[in-house]
This record gives structure tokens, C-alpha cells and sequence, in this order.
């Protein structure tokens, strides 16, 4: 309520700071919000390490804030340059993954229709050309196999992108990632790395049927030594891409089908994501809302119409599948005192499942009220598309979650 | 136990009628080689055998290799094998010794019998190249440099050991002798092993260095009905990767026969359907299985590709130290302890003038020793401490996570005890 009243004065005062871009959003977006947003800047500046907040805060922030119009696309600014340059989430992923092979001969990609097809959302696309065949391996329909061969590559100092042409597909391959994957580094004593980055697209998409909608980082949540990732933008989606390839664990990247096509201006510079922590979208006071990948854009599309209403969610992308970043996340917990957590996964044992329980353990005696983790149902995902929405979480239910956890 | 499917008499009684391949070079125009040529009937009779190799080597090169003697083996050679062969067999009998007596546990897959197969391909490897192995991997670690006090080690739980302990029997690794496991599933190996033989390729072709390693994957015959290794197969024959499918077929998976297992038992005919040569050889002959690994690893080395050798071989223990053994028939598994590789190679040294006997009980007495010695080392080694438990989950354990204090918990001191949440 507070942060509408005071909205009409601080908003003419953003438009003195600098960049048309800030103009422009003020007037495309409510009022309320935008001074909200100034409000925010300085009492929470204790709430993400990560940024420095000042005067001029909105332009330094390290992670952009955004408004998203709509569920999916979207246009969006990074606040962080005034260059840089536009492309779409795939470009971005193909961006950092060419950085990084040209900056380390090592780095070699496989999977199937990878190389000469250019990857069946065209993440790899002119890669085969530009490095040849062997570093950009199209493999034979064997995911179990060159799974454990990019495994083995890695062993004996090579650094392969695996590619799963739907995460769906790595259910498979369940027996590599788990067994050697996740084990090798542990049960040799430490003597073998496995810098493996196993990336592909999952996620419900539009109508794909049942087996090409899956959610795989539930299933690989448990298992011990894989760190996993969700990207949702084309910033963080680069960022993390070069930041799993560069590290010495092995990382599943977790893309989403529909998210492709979002654009971006992404800085020139290089720049890498921090893999083990979650990105502040929007700092808020009312509540904390915990999400990733594509549920994002639903949560930042119901907290259009939560602002409208008087709330102020705090929408944090987790992004940090595994391990989960409790810092960003607790000091959210501990200004708010009420979590929501929507995910795609399903309700059984997902994500948010090992998010409550987190949240529950150490910071229990922050919360007001008790966790309400908002997950898909508990189907395979079906083809019809009125079933397939209400499958998962839409923003209406969202905005009806929170407005229940705020009473 | 006969039963409608499978003779008590397995395999080779009916070899009469079975034709072998031959390793042939390729034709030059040829992509791979197909199995079109059969090899006069091999006999049973070890000893006549052992003088001569049934799997004709038509290599230009091999050919030029044989001395004139017709020995298979220099002098130095024969007593670098036969030490190999005890230092596995003393090794696996000390470890039955040492699981009765209560120091290692679970797990324990002996080797004896089967020492030929280790021994003939792993001796002559370099440490560069890469062996990659099943459950019963003590004596390929053995062979390949693994030191004896530190398999012991490692069996014993002990932070010595070649995996701190961590590994145990079915996971023998060692970055320095290029030992890459190890694997508790059957299969999952082989795909590992497909791995580095494709980092040998990647050297080669995209980094432009000088590298010709191969590696060689051991594994059973169960595995062979399994879809890891086809799907290997495949990929190594399609990327002619540097390779040795090594099948150690003992005709027993736990209690399943082979016969009764898979439709078609002769695995080296799987080969040529892939596009790679099938070999069969008698495994309980060490010099047999070494003229035959000699050619497929120079195969490999040349660039020409993989090869897929099927060894006939035997265990003359049960599956584990926990299986009782019913299921083999007496008869059989004295047959092949008849054909005892150690024994036989005894002979052929002695009968040769290789060595006499004063040389080859030295050899043993030396082994014993080493054993016992590794034995002592392993029980006044210490048990892993707490701060061990979370070592090494990641190699950069910052993958755990940031805590609600804004650290890495990682850098919490009492964090790799397990005391701090995760």
C-alpha cells in the first residue's frame, strides 16, 4: 500500500536518473511499481551481497531487474551496460558455448543431430563448421553410451558438453549420470575429475505429449557430487553456460523448450554466472516468491497483477537447483517472513519439495505462515492443451497463492 | 547342473564344428574387416597348444617378431609373465584369507584362474595407456602397476589405499597407472572406456599431439547380452576409436549359465556384425592371449580401429566370497583347473629352458613376501577420519553451496566432518 502512495513523487524522480531505457519503462509500466522499486533499493540493500546499491543503484545492479509484459517473450534491458548487443536465449547458450571453445581446446560438445544439423534448437549451430566433426561430435542414438563416453573423455582430460536433445532423453543415460557421474570424483579417491556440462532442453512445452514434457532435475536432485543449474534468460543463460563449462564439477544445465526464443541485450564483455547462486528479479517486502526457469514469467506476470492489488512480492530466480543458495534466499525468508515457491516440477518430491524442507530447517522461526510450494500436478503431462495448462502452474493461481499467504 | 539347455560340458567340447577368425590386415579399400575365413580345428590338448597358436597371426609385422626358435617368449619375458601371474593368484588367495578373517567386507570378486587374460593383455601396455575393468578388478590393477600394498589398502578400508579407502573391491582406480576403474554394474565401464579411447583419438586429430594410447576394457560374458556394449561397439567401430573390447567369458554370471543366457553364445561373432574383428581365444594360455592382444593393440596404436576378443577362461572360485559355488558341475571345474594358466606356463618355461625351477620358486617366494608385506602395511595403515567423509564429493567444493551465513560452506573447518547441514 505504502509503496503506491509514495509512487507519484519518486517517480518523476527516477526519471532524472540516467538512460531513456529508464524513462521508457516508467511509462510502459505502473507507477507504482517503478517507485516501489526505488523504495526497495535502499532498505534492501542488505538483501543480496552480491549488488551495490547507492544512489545511482538501479544502473550498477549486477542482475538486471525486469518487468516481463507477458508470460514468454519479452523485452528487457540489462541495467548493468548501455552496450551490448541483442540475441535470442539459444544464441546466447551458442555464444558462450563457441567462448568457451575457442578459449580451451578441450572443450568438445556430443550428442545426437549436434554437429551437422546444428542441435535441434540450434544451441550448436555453425559449431560443427567451425571446429569439425570430432569436437563436435553427432553421436548415434546411444544416450547411455556416449553419456558414459563423455564421462570417460573427461576422465582422461577432455571437457565434453553433453547434450541430451530433450532432457527426457537422459533418463536413459540415468545409469552414467548417477553411477559415474555423480560417483567417480568420490569412489576413485579424488584421482579422476569429471568436468562434464550434460545440458539440454526440458520443461513442459506447447501440446509435446507426455514423455517429451519431462522434468528431469527432480529425478537427479539426489544424486550425490552433480551440481544442476537452471538457466532463464539469455544473460544467465551464457553466464551459466561458461561458468559450468569452466568448472572442475560436472553440471547439468537445465534449459527450457519454451525460452528459446527469448531476446536480450547481453553485455559485450565477457562475463560468467555464478553457478551456486540465485539471481534477485524483483525486491519486494510482502512476500518471497521462489522460482526458476519458466515459471519466472509466470510469477513476474502475476506479480504485474499483485502490484496492481497492494502487494510487493520479492521474486527470486533460485537458479541454483543444486545446492540450493540459502543466503540470498534466507535473508529474503528473514525480511518477508512468507515463502511461496512455484515450480514446473511435479509436487511429488520435486524441487520445491527439497526447497521446503530447506527452508523449513533453517529458518523456521522467520516464517509467519507455512511454506506453500505451488507445483505441477502430479500427471504425465497430457497432449490436450486445456489439460496441459492446467497441468501446470498458471498465474491466476499464483496471484490467488499469494494473496492466501498474505492474509 | 545339466538341464534341457545347457551341457554340463560347456563351449569348447562341440568346438569341432565352430569356425574362428582369423585376424587379417584389412584390404586397403576396406573400411573394417568381416569374418570370412575359418581356422583349422583346435584341439583340446593344452599341451600341444601351448607350442603353437591356433589363431594364426598373418601380420607382416608379428611374423617378423617370431624368433627363429619358434619361442613365443624370450627368457626375460616368460619370468615378467609368470611373476604376474602369481603375484594375482597369491594376491586373490590372500584376500579369501583375509575376508574369513574379518578384514574386508561386503563385495570381494576373485580372480584366480582367469590370471592369463590380465596378464597377457595388460603386460604389454605402457602407463599411458588406459585399462578399464568390471567388479573383479584386483588383478587388472595389479598387472597394470597398481602396488599390492595399496590394493590391499584399499580392500582393507584403509586411507592408504588406492582410493583413500573410499572405492573398495569394485572400484580400483589409479590416476598414475591410468587404472580408470573398477565398476560395481556390469556394462557401465565399457562406455568409459569407449570415453578415453576417444580422448586418445581427440589427441591425436584435434590437438595435434603425438598420441597413440589405446585402452582396453575387460568384462564378462554376461555384459556381452547387456546394451552398453553394443551401443560401444558401435560407436568405437563408427569413430574406429583405439580400443580393445576384452571379453572374459568364464561362462558364468553369478549362477546363470552363458548357454542359457544368450542366444548366441559365441560373443566374438559379435564383432564382425559391428564392423570390428572377432577373435576367439583360449584364455587359460597366457601366450596365447598375448599373440592375440599383441596384433589388436597394434591395431589399435596403427589407428586402424577396435577389436573385440572373446577369452575362453574360467574362475575357479565362485562368483564372490559370498557365493556358494553349487551351480558348476565338479567335472567342469576340474577340467579347468587341469588347465591351470600358471601351471602351464610353468611347463612351457621349464620345457623350453626359460627357466628352471630354482628361478621360478624364487619368483614365488618373492611374491609371497610382497603379499604378506602388503598385508602388514594394510593392517597398520589407519582408518579414514571423519573430516574424510565429504572429501572429494566434488572436486571443487564450492558445488556445496553457499549456507544462510553468505559463506561457502565449504569453508567452514568442521564441514567435511558431515557435522554441518547441507
Amino acid at each position: 500500500m505504502s509503496a503506491i502512495i509514495q509512487g507519484t513523487g519518486a517517480a518523476t524522480a527516477l526519471t532524472t536518473l540516467n538512460s531513456k531505457k529508464l524513462v521508457a519503462r516508467s511509462r510502459t509500466s505502473l507507477p507504482g511499481v517503478d517507485a516501489g522499486r526505488r523504495k526497495r533499493c535502499i532498505v534492501a540493500a542488505g538483501s543480496d551481497a552480491s549488488k551495490s546499491f547507492g544512489s545511482s543503484s538501479l544502473l550498477t545492479l549486477r542482475h538486471s531487474h525486469k518487468l516481463f509484459a507477458n508470460a514468454v517473450a519479452t523485452k528487457a534491458d540489462t541495467s548493468a551496460t548501455t552496450t551490448g548487443h541483442e540475441l535470442l536465449l539459444f544464441e546466447a547458450l551458442q555464444e558462450g558455448l563457441e567462448e568457451e571453445m575457442d578459449r580451451d581446446p578441450h572443450v568438445c560438445v556430443m550428442g545426437e543431430d549436434v554437429g551437422h544439423y546444428g542441435g535441434s534448437y540450434k544451441v550448436t549451430k555453425g559449431l560443427a563448421d567451425k571446429f569439425g566433426d570430432l569436437r563436435v561430435l553427432d553421436t548415434p542414438i546411444c544416450e547411455n553410451a556416449f553419456t558414459g563416453m563423455g564421462i570417460g573423455a573427461a576422465m582422461t582430460g577432455l571437457r565434453p558438453v553433453i547434450e541430451g536433445m530433450n532432457m527426457g532423453f537422459l533418463l536413459l543415460a540415468f545409469n552414467q549420470i548417477s553411477n559415474n557421474c555423480g560417483m567417480l570424483h568420490y569412489t576413485s579417491g579424488g584421482q579422476f575429475t569429471i568436468p562434464v556440462v550434460i545440458r539440454g532442453p526440458g520443461g513442459v512445452g506447447r501440446q509435446l505429449g507426455a514423455e517429451h514434457s519431462q522434468r528431469l532435475e527432480s529425478y537427479f536432485q539426489s544424486i550425490p557430487g552433480i551440481q544442476m543449474v537452471a538457466c532463464s534468460t539469455p544473460y544467465n543463460a551464457k553466464g551459466l553456460m561458461k561458468a559450468a563449462i569452466r568448472s572442475e564439477n560436472p553440471v547439468i544445465l537445465f534449459e527450457h523448450v519454451l525460452l528459446y526464443n527469448l531476446k536480450e541485450k547481453i553485455p559485450d564483455e565477457e562475463y560468467i554466472c555464478n553457478l551456486e547462486e540465485a539471481e534477485m528479479v524483483r525486491p519486494g517486502e510482502h512476500i518471497t516468491i521462489l522460482t526458476y526457469s519458466r515459471m519466472r514469467y509466470h510469477v513476474m506476470q502475476a506479480a504485474k497483477t499483485l502490484v496492481n492489488k497492494g502487494y510487493d512480492p520479492e521474486v527470486i530466480d533460485i537458479r541454483s537447483l543444486k545446492p540450493f543458495d540459502l543466503y540470498t534466499i534466507g535473508n529474503s525468508v528473514k525480511k518477508t517472513h512468507r515463502v511461496l515457491i512455484v515450480e514446473e516440477c511435479m509436487r511429488t518430491g520435486g524441487i520445491g519439495a527439497s526447497l521446503t524442507a530447506a527452508i523449513n530447517e533453517n529458518f523456521h522461526d522467520y516464517l509467519d505462515a507455512p511454506v506453500m510450494c505451488l507445483s505441477s500436478q502430479d500427471v504425465p503431462t497430457p497432449y490436450a492443451g486445456t489439460l496441459e495448462e492446467w497441468t501446470v502452474v498458471q498465474p491466476a493461481q499464483i496471484v490467488t497463492a499469494v494473496e492466501q499467504l498474505c492474509q | 547342473m545339466a538341464t534341457a539347455f545347457s551341457p554340463t560340458i560347456p563351449l569348447h567340447e562341440n568346438r569341432t564344428s565352430l569356425p574362428a577368425t582369423r585376424l587379417v590386415p584389412p584390404p586397403p579399400s576396406s573400411a573394417f574387416l568381416g569374418s570370412t575365413r575359418s581356422l583349422p580345428i583346435r584341439r583340446l590338448n593344452h599341451a600341444l597348444a601351448a607350442r603353437r597358436s591356433p589363431v594364426v597371426a598373418v601380420q607382416e609385422i608379428v611374423k617378423e617378431k617370431k624368433p627363429t626358435n619358434s619361442l613365443l617368449i624370450t627368457k626375460e619375458e616368460g619370468l615378467v609373465l609368470y611373476e604376474d601371474m602369481i603375484l594375482g593368484r597369491s594376491f586373490e588367495d590372500m584376500c579369501a584369507q583375509m575376508y574369513y578373517r574379518g578384514k574386508m567386507f561386503g563385495f570381494v570378486h576373485l580372480y584366480n584362474g582367469q590370471e592369463a587374460v590380465s596378464t597377457g593383455f595388460i603386460k604389454l601396455l605402457t602407463q599411458s595407456d588406459s585399462v578399464v575393468s568390471t567388479y573383479r578388478d584386483h588383478v587388472h590393477a595389479l598387472s597394470k602397476g597398481v602396488s599390492a600394498r595399496a590394493v590391499m589398502s584399499e580392500l582393507f578400508g584403509k586411507v592408504t589405499g588406492c582410493c583413500r579407502g573410499q572405492g573398495g573391491s569394485m572400484h580400483m582406480f589409479s590416476k598414475e597407472h591410468n587404472v580408470l576403474g573398477g565398476f560395481a554394474f556390469i556394462g557401465e565401464g565399457i562406455p568409459v572406456a569407449t570415453g578415453a579411447a576417444f580422448t586418445s583419438k581427440y589427441k591425436r586429430e584435434v590437438l595435434k599431439q603425438d598420441c597413440d594410447d589405446v585402452t582396453v576394457a575387460f568384462f564378462g560374458d554376461g555384459t556381452c547380452n547387456n546394451g552398453q556394449f553394443y551401443e560401444c561397439l558401435n560407436m568405437a567401430a563408427l569413430y574406429k576409436l583405439p580400443i580393445i573390447f576384452v571379453v572374459e567369458n568364464n561362462l558364468w554370471a553369478i549362477g546363470m549359465s552363458h548357454l542359457r543366457s544368450t542366444s548366441d553364445p559365441e560373443i566374438w561373432k559379435k564383432g564382425p556384425a559391428f564392423g570390428m574383428p572377432g577373435v576367439h581365444v583360449d584364455g587359460m594360455d597366457v601366450l596365447k592371449v598375448r599373440e592375440v592382444a599383441k596384433e589388436a593393440v597394434t591395431r589399435a596404436r596403427r589407428g586402424e580401429g577396435p577389436t573385440l576378443v572373446e577369452c575362453e577362461t574360467y574362475r575357479f572360485r565362485g562368483h564372490s566370497l559370498a557365493d556358494p559355488d553349487e551351480l558348476r558341475d565338479a567335472a567342469e571345474k576340474a577340467k579347468y583347473a587341469a588347465r591351470d594358466p600358471i601351471t602351464a606356463l610353468k611347463k612351457y618355461l621349464i620345457e623350453n629352458k626359460l627357466a628352471n625351477e630354482a628361478e621360478l620358486k624364487s619368483i614365488e617366494k618373492k611374491i609371497d613376501e610382497l603379499v604378506e608385506e602388503a598385508v602388514e602395511f594394510a593392517d597398520a595403515s589407519p582408518q579414514p577420519g571423519r573430516s574424510q567423509l565429504l572429501e572429494n564429493v566434488f572436486a571443487d567444493p564450492k558445488g556445496f553451496g553457499i549456507g544462510p551465513d553468505g559463506r561457502y560452506r565449504c569453508e567452514d573447518p568442521k564441514f567435511t566432518e558431515g557435522t554441518a547441514q547441507v
